[in-house]
């Protein structure tokens, strides 16, 4: 004869063990998909590596619009800040000595009278 | 007094002219850039001198409108037309090292858009000061107060809105190597500006001289 309670006692250990095989069964679920994941992210990304490699351009190999070289724009900033200054300056000069020259002859045609 | 100074001025402004492609040379490069950046050692200092310029024409403006000194007057007009050579300087040597960088000569963004437009202002400025009769002095100066109160805006743009042009905060983070030959060059526009705006004030004070000159033989 088994007794209500050691029925219901069985009943519980079955659950028990119910739950910790699911338990353990969800573990390696969650293991092997993260090992698979993982391993498909590898290989992702070494295809994704490859396909990079395999559009690196030499320098010397790229169209003639991306080699544009750094020296004659640097060159010509430069030449273009000394050229603009020294035009400037120079314009000053020639119209303070044209208006200097003025004052002067008009200062000698006042005397003159 | 003012002869001794001018020279003083052109052998000090000379020298760090001349000195100043020297120290750029030395100047490390940038990683990511290269050589092209070494630009920015002269756009930086033309913008900084554009700047110095248009305040300085603001103010002899406003003390001009408020007050009718004559000097002001043709310090506003001087300080102007430096804002004009110095503003040039910088939108050439700016799109030459965009090229490099950015693949484009011009983006229609808000710093460079900003800049442009208060280039634009000064020009305007000195169009008006030689094709608007009379009185135009102080229309002008009206113009000229607003171009100065651009300049926090053109400063701030690239901080304030989506631009390709770098922050504000790449000067103060440059590396030591990079910041002396970038204060060389600034030291060396700033004195080019000292320099330029004698000369032009003395052109000025000198065309008035001789227009009274005229004033008093036709009286």
């Amino acid at each position: 004869m088994i007794s209500n309670g050691t029925l219901c006692g069985l009943k519980g250990d079955v659950v028990k063990v119910t739950v910790k095989r699911l338990a353990v069964l969800c573990l390696l679920l969650s293991l092997c998909i993260g090992v698979i994941e993982t391993s498909a992210e590898e290989v992702r990304a070494q295809s994704m590596q490859s396909s990079q490699q395999d559009e690196f351009v030499p320098i010397d190999q790229l169209d003639v619009e991306d080699q544009l070289p750094a020296a004659p724009l640097l060159v010509a900033a430069y030449a273009f800040a000394w050229f603009a200054m020294f035009v400037y300056l120079w314009s000053i000069w020639r119209r303070l000595a044209r208006v200097e020259r003025e004052l002067a002859s008009l200062a000698n045609r006042t005397t003159g009278r | 007094m003012m002869h001794r100074m001018f020279s003083v001025v052109i052998v000090v402004a000379t020298i760090f002219f001349v000195c100043a492609p020297v120290f750029i040379a030395w100047a490390p490069y940038e990683s990511t850039m290269g050589l092209v950046q070494k630009i920015f050692y002269f756009h930086v200092p033309s913008w900084a001198a554009m700047f110095v310029a248009a305040f300085v024409c603001g103010i002899a403006s406003a003390v001009f409108l408020f007050r009718g000194r004559l000097i002001s007057d043709r310090i506003a007009v001087a300080s102007a037309e430096l804002v004009v050579v110095f503003g040039l300087i910088g939108l050439v040597s700016g799109p030459l090292w965009a090229r490099k960088a950015w693949g484009v000569w011009w983006q229609w963004d808000a710093r460079l858009t900003m800049a442009l437009v208060l280039w634009m202002i000064f020009i305007a400025y000195l169009l008006l000061r030689e094709y608007g009769g009379p009185g135009s002095e102080k229309l002008a100066a009206g113009v000229a107060l607003f171009g100065m109160a651009n300049v926090p805006f053109v400063y701030w743009s690239v901080n304030v809105w989506r631009t390709v042009h770098p922050t504000t905060n790449v000067v103060p983070t440059l590396v030591p190597g990079m910041r002396g030959p970038l204060w060389w060059s600034l030291v060396g526009f700033l004195l080019l500006y000292v320099l330029a705006m004698m000369a032009r004030v003395r052109l000025e004070t000198q065309r008035a001289a001789l227009e009274q000159i005229y004033r008093e033989l036709d009286d």
